[in-house]
């Protein structure tokens, strides 16, 4: 279907149930039960990790497929929000204008960034595309403040011209919409003790991460994912055998800083405003961590990467010492001040510490990622836990290692 | 197949989802609700969105305290601190409209964006009605602006930027807090007494909402004192080291060097003017001075003995002797072990007047709750008489100016006050030129 073999439609097709399905999913614990604390089915968190999917499965295309480390994608990311913020501001509120400005932008900037920064390979392009992305910060945070409002952020006001939306009706700030659909409106249903919220703003990132994600599925696929693979595996032997990688290599980073862009663009879409601190290195990092972790290479790797670290920011961060007292309220009182203690290290600001924790721990043990910790488990369910010896070689082709992730 | 297999998938989801809808008779959208998040059981709950990472984590803690303390007192446990002194009565101890308080924290990390994040979570996952703290102007203002669209009330925490109550002002957003106009209208008079009005002054300022207005304020100010502005210089916020800003001032024939900066920058930067000898210096046959005009307790402790003898205001300083403020020390020492900072004051102050202004409308709607504060006067809660201008949602209150003490005898005794400012003295009109530009809009219910 769709120019895709049957393994990848079926695959597709799990991935746009599970994502029709997340309110459902990501809400498995009773309204007002202990573990309530747990659901995360709120949609600025599925929202998020729906964008933040997209992100990655953006930065994977570079990283996972050439094996250039890009240090400085959430440039992009941050240029997208701009872009879109001042589409509504001067344009209109319809998001689909803003979206297509932010992913042009950032592809602009990509192409410049790319030209440069991909004349070096290695630790060397990583140090420029982070230099290039704290220039971008620094500047949208001091010398271009007329553009992006400087640390305050740019935000939306009453006096905006948003010419095709015609005069304003009331004094309130218009909402983000999608020909009239306002984005933050939802549909709450109330069943089995638990509350679904079906909100269109999650819907219409899903929609556009499941077409992100088709691309990229195309892409992986095509002769020039191929190309793309031949650049991470050895890019000498590609030079000899008379190929340019340049261009490739371009393309991909084109194709990933507008994938950033597009990214920025819906979180702006959701939340009109645009912040310096999107473009900051740590943000940069973030993608990384979440490729990594999800399986760097893999098409659903990125996705769950990001899922797992935007569901461990907004809800691990969220326990504080009043929500473990709730907890362990049954525990003598001495004890309960140190079990206290030590979760309170890893929960509320915390949080940083257990998502740190659990990268170790994927890095050292999985080092493919959660992707790997899942094959692991289908192959430990299809073939039982037999045990294997030397003679029951699992690759009797001798096919060769997996490339390293770096160039 | 594969396109079988689609149908099958679709239909049963489809059919999955519609049976469950019609099982259930209990559905309801968000138009069965009045206003966002209305409290349906017999609790309510509030959001307090603080920085617990940062520049301005220490604020941020101890606005955390104050909340809990507020809640605490909301409930009717401890000793009910400054509900007791409090001009309104409508507070009884049992919650807010008899429903228990509850309530959820977030990390803003001083960060407009997670902020935002931390916010609407809150309103989203959490159901909070109203949404308080924060510790930046920057994340203020986009705070308020969440709020206003979500529908819920925001009451500003530490936040003293002249934009949050000007030209970014919102409906639905409340501060208690002074602001940088104030500040300078306070400082002027008492610097011109002490340093005279032939001075020439240097800026040094954080680079961000906040420290623009305080900048434009305090250079207005001592301008019409009749002092020359030498230079204005922006530097990044969380900058750490100041050493290439100070340098460039030896060069000039500036006497007074203003530093507009917050929390660890001021305690930074103050350090450094200090090493490089600017207060033993001589200028014009004038001695050198230092101004910070926004003090805090807890920049007073970062900067040590550099602080003694400089002059800059505050909203509120513990050692105040009126009953309200005793009654909050006393009851956040009792609690603590120690006195409360301003922004603790502040925040617990901001709970307690969202909490009256519910009571006393009757209601959780914002709208309502608005038009209970708005030009709403009180007493009792440290600050004398405060009026809550309707115009701009902005507190007017009495301004202290403090001075670093020169012998604190502990490590909380490091201010003193000079001059109790009358309210009076620093109020403006609504459409002041450095208030203008911005428009209240009209209350959000959601």
């Amino acid at each position: 279907m769709l120019g895709l073999n049957k393994k990848d439609t079926t695959f597709l097709l799990i991935v746009i149930a599970l994502t029709i399905a997340t309110p459902i999913i990501l809400q498995p614990f009773a309204e007002g039960s202990e573990l309530a604390q747990f659901n995360g089915g709120y949609p600025d968190l599925m929202q998020k990790i729906a964008i933040f999917g997209i992100f990655a499965v953006g930065f994977n295309i570079l990283f996972g497929l050439t094996g250039y480390l890009s240090f400085g994608h959430a440039a992009f990311l941050g240029i997208g929000s701009y872009a879109a913020v001042w589409m509504m501001k001067l344009l209109t509120m319809n998001v689909i204008p803003a979206i297509l400005l932010a992913m042009i932008v950032s592809g602009l900037f990509a192409a410049a960034i790319g030209y440069v920064s991909l004349r070096r390979s290695g630790i060397y392009f990583s140090i420029l595309t982070l230099a290039f992305a704290q220039m971008s910060y620094k500047m949208a945070y001091s010398v271009l403040t007329p553009l992006t409002n400087g640390e305050t952020g740019l935000q939306l006001s009453l006096d905006d011209p948003r010419i095709l939306d015609g005069a304003m009706e009331g004094t309130s700030l218009p909402v983000t919409n999608i020909f009239g659909i306002a984005m933050n409106s939802s549909y709450k249903l109330e069943a089995l003790g638990r509350v679904f919220t079906f909100n269109v703003g999650f819907y219409f990132c899903a929609l556009i991460a499941i077409i992100a994600f088709y691309v990229a599925i195309r892409l992986f696929r095509s002769p020039f994912g191929m190309m793309l693979r031949a650049v991470k595996s050895n890019q000498q032997r590609m030079t000899y055998t008379g190929l340019d990688p340049k261009p490739y290599t371009l393309a991909a980073f084109v194709i990933s800083g507008m994938y950033a862009g597009l990214a920025g663009g819906l979180l702006a879409a959701m939340d009109p405003l645009a912040g310096a601190d999107r473009m900051l290195w740590t943000a940069s990092g973030e993608v990384v961590i979440m490729t990594i972790l999800g399986g760097a290479g893999t098409l659903m790797g990125p996705v769950l990467g990001a899922g797992v670290i935007k569901y461990l920011e907004n809800i691990f961060s969220k326990i504080n010492e009043t929500v473990l007292h709730g907890w362990f309220h049954w525990l003598p009182d001495g004890i309960e001040d140190v079990v206290i203690w030590v979760f309170a290290r890893f929960t509320g600001e915390g949080w940083h510490l257990t998502l740190g924790v659990t990268f170790m721990l994927v890095v050292t043990f999985l080092p493919g990622g959660l992707v790997e910790g899942l094959k692991r488990i289908s192959t430990r369910i299809k073939h039982g836990s037999q045990k294997r010896d030397k003679y029951d070689d699992p690759d009797p082709e001798h096919r060769p290692e997996a490339s390293k992730h770096v160039a | 197949m594969s396109n079988i297999d689609l149908t099958r998938r679709r239909v049963l989801k489809t059919g999955a989802v519609a049976g469950a809808g019609l099982a259930l008779p209990t559905i309801f959208t968000s138009g069965a609700h009045a206003f966002t998040n209305e409290p349906m059981g017999g609790s309510v709950t509030l959001g307090f969105n603080v920085p617990q990472s940062g520049p301005y984590a220490d604020e941020g803690a101890d606005e955390l305290r104050a909340f809990q303390l507020a809640v605490e007192h909301l409930n009717g446990m401890g000793d009910g601190g400054m509900l007791n002194t409090f001009s309104s009565k409508a507070l009884e101890g049992n919650g807010i409209l008899g429903k228990k308080v509850e309530f959820v924290t977030g990390d803003t990390q001083t960060k407009s964006d997670a902020a935002r994040a931390s916010a609407k979570s809150m309103i989203e996952k959490d159901g909070a009605i109203m949404i308080s703290g924060g510790s930046s102007s920057g994340v203020a203002v986009a705070v308020q602006g969440l709020c206003q669209e979500a529908g819920v009330i925001f009451m500003a925490g530490l936040t003293h930027s002249n934009d949050t109550t000007g030209k970014d002002k919102k409906a639905n957003g409340f501060r208690h807090f002074f602001n940088a106009y104030m500040s300078g209208a306070a400082l002027a008079p008492v610097l011109a007494a002490r340093y005279g009005t032939d001075r020439n002054a240097y800026h040094l300022t954080a680079d961000y909402t906040w420290g623009w207005t305080q900048e434009e304020s305090i250079a207005a100010a001592t301008e019409a004192l009749g002092w020359n502005t030498v230079n204005k210089v922006r530097t990044p916020l969380g900058a750490g080291d100041f050493s290439s800003y100070i340098t460039p001032v030896l060069q000039t024939d500036a006497d007074v060097l203003i530093l507009n900066h917050y929390g660890g920058d001021m305690v930074n930067s103050l350090t450094n003017a200090v090493q490089f000898g600017l207060r033993d210096k001589m200028v014009n046959n004038k001695n050198f001075e230092i101004v910070v005009p926004l003090f805090s307790r807890l920049m007073a402790r970062g900067a040590g003995e550099n602080i003694q003898g400089i002059l800059g205001s505050t909203n509120w300083h513990w050692s105040l002797q009126d009953e309200g403020s005793k009654a909050f020390v006393k009851s956040f020492g009792t609690k603590y072990g120690f006195p409360p900072s301003q922004a603790a004051h502040t925040c617990y102050v901001q709970t307690l007047l969202y909490a009256d202004a519910v009571a006393r409308a009757g209601s959780f709607n914002p709208c309502a709750v608005a038009e209970a504060l708005e030009g709403y006067e009180f007493d009792g809660l440290g600050n004398g008489k405060t009026l809550y201008r309707a115009d701009d949602h902005q507190c007017f209150k009495d301004v202290l100016v403090v001075r670093g003490k020169e012998n604190p005898t502990s490590e909380f005794d490091l201010l003193e006050v000079v001059e109790v400012t009358p309210a009076s003295q620093v109020t403006y009109a609504p459409d002041h030129p450095m208030f203008a530009g911005g428009a209240l809009g009209a209350c959000n219910a959601g």
